[in-house]
């Protein structure tokens, strides 16, 4: 049996992104995987030292475009709690809605492009069909589709009316009608079943060994959220993370499934919990100092370390993104399996390369 | 010869290469090939080998390490061809324009042939680009092949 390499990626049909992994193949069988990255390393954190620090909103939103907003949120709030400023609560509760929102589209963006990986074109079509809702909402509350552009330090930039309000609701319930025809696909199709049920395994010891984050780690039994640990207007809201035993591609598959469902409700309940008063608080002065801020990206933990001197330029900023902790893990999915399996091993882990590279 | 150049105007395909974008504009891309934009209907598909491809839609800046990558798809193409810009960063380097990493827009590895602004582009405009880059397809043809 001879052994080939080639390479996967980094511009692959499956991938939307440029990432390259060398893998080793035993006729179809998987035996040695090796990942190259540095495709999409821009040096946002480098960069980050030259801006204003106001203004690395905008260029820490565009790590991501997927997850912009928490992104954006997140850096927020690092420089808040190194500046000490209490952002007023309807701020908090509109991060939330922005948060959530994105997290629903994010994780029907992915859900769709798995289905697309093992060539359920129809599935994807009609995952992104029911995301467009989502994308309706997030425009006509912010004014852009995937760049929302709305947490500012101090608070956020527009409000959410009642008028606004009552048709964001009226589209929530035009969204979830067409999600809960999707959902039972993804947990009950045969042809789905067969292709994720025991593929790319990851036991739940190793998943916290390696480091693995989000609904990686979840789908491996750990009940691990950032969200649980209170941060913004999540203490007062009333969630459970979803958590399913098994570490298969199908267990992190139903992990984020079942999320949507999960956001869909937060979203309901911070419409109806929605604080009145002033959406931002004005900011004087530099960040001095330094701050840590853990948050619940879709997927999963970011952490954010600002470290400023006094003056308008942050001396440091690091930004540790959940796909860089999950690259780990996904190399012990990978040898042993099918070639075949190997997309949808990858989409699993729902790489985001531009987060992990920066 | 006239066949395939019909077919060519009246069916662009498109190869897709992100090259160190933020994944906004990709996912818009993407938007555009589902069910509220379907580009499909208008033959344009998205196929994942460049030696198949029209146009060459890229996202995202040029960094040390994918301009090598982005030179060889367009190499790769077969004549004639056109390279769209897709986003502000593909067209000038956008808000990276200040990273270490970054050279700037694509058009400092290959020639640009439709930059199209926004960040994150909406899909209408990616649809308005492929239109304008069909012109210049025609163009081309026109001039170099016969």
């Amino acid at each position: 049996m001879a052994r080939v390499t080639f390479p996967f990626g980094p511009q692959h049909p499956v991938l939307p992104e440029a990432i390259q992994f060398q893998l080793t193949c035993e006729d179809e069988k998987v035996v040695e995987v090796l990942p190259v990255i540095g495709y999409m390393h821009r040096g946002i954190e480098k960069a980050a030292e030259k801006n204003p620090f106001p203004d690395n909103v905008f260029l820490c939103e565009r790590v991501c475009g997927i997850c912009s907003f928490i992104h954006g949120a997140t850096y927020c709030q690092v420089i808040e709690k190194m500046m000490d400023i209490q952002i007023p609560p309807r701020a908090e509760y509109l991060r939330v809605l922005w948060s959530e929102l994105s997290r629903m589209h994010s994780h029907l963006l992915w859900l769709g492009l798995l289905a697309d990986s093992f060539g359920f074109e129809s599935l994807f079509m009609q995952c992104w069909r029911a995301r467009e809702k989502v994308l309706d909402v997030l425009e006509i509350t912010s004014g852009q589709r995937v760049i929302q552009s709305a947490a500012v330090i101090g608070g956020v930039r527009r409000d959410v009316n009642e008028e606004l309000s009552s048709s964001i609701g009226a589209i929530l319930s035009e969204f979830k009608r067409e999600w809960d025809a999707i959902l039972p696909v993804f947990e009950k199709d045969y042809t789905i079943r067969i292709r994720t049920v025991g593929k790319g395994i990851l036991p739940q010891d190793k998943a916290w060994k390696l480091g693995a984050v989000g609904p990686t780690l979840r789908g491996s039994g750990w009940d691990v959220d950032m969200r649980t640990t209170g941060y913004g207007a999540y203490s007062d809201l009333d969630f459970a993370p979803v958590v399913k035993s098994g570490g298969d591609s199908y267990a992190r598959m139903i992990c984020r499934a079942r999320e949507v469902g999960t956001s869909y409700e937060l979203v309901r309940q911070v419409l109806g919990k929605l604080p009145s008063g002033e959406i931002a608080v004005k900011v004087n002065g530099f960040p001095n100092g330094e701050a840590v801020v853990c948050t619940e990206q879709p997927r999963g933990e970011l952490f954010y370390y600002a470290k400023g001197n006094g003056t308008a330029y942050l001396e440091r900023l690091k930004i540790r993104t959940p796909t860089f902790q999950n690259i780990v893990p996904l190399l012990t999915m990978l040898p042993g399996c099918e070639l075949a399996d190997v997309p949808v091993i990858v989409m699993s882990i729902d790489p985001c390369i531009a987060c992990a590279e920066r | 010869m006239g066949l395939i150049n019909k077919s060519r105007v009246k069916s662009p395909w498109i190869v897709h290469y992100c090259c160190g974008g933020c994944n906004g504009c990709d996912i818009e891309l993407l938007a555009c090939l589902t069910p509220l934009y379907d580009v499909e209907r208008f033959g344009i598909l998205n196929i994942g080998n460049p030696k198949h491809a029209d146009i060459l839609v890229v996202t995202g800046p040029v960094n040390h390490r994918n301009a090598r990558v982005l030179r060889t798809l367009y190499d790769q193409m077969p004549n004639p061809k056109a390279v769209m810009a897709v986003g502000t960063c593909a067209s000038s380097g956008g808000v990276f324009h200040n990273c270490y990493n970054v050279l700037g827009g694509i058009d400092k590895v290959v020639p640009v042939d439709v930059y199209i602004p926004g960040c994150a582009v909406r899909p209408e405009a990616i649809i308005d680009g492929v239109v304008l880059a069909l012109d210049k397809l025609n163009l081309k043809k026109s001039t170099k092949v016969g």
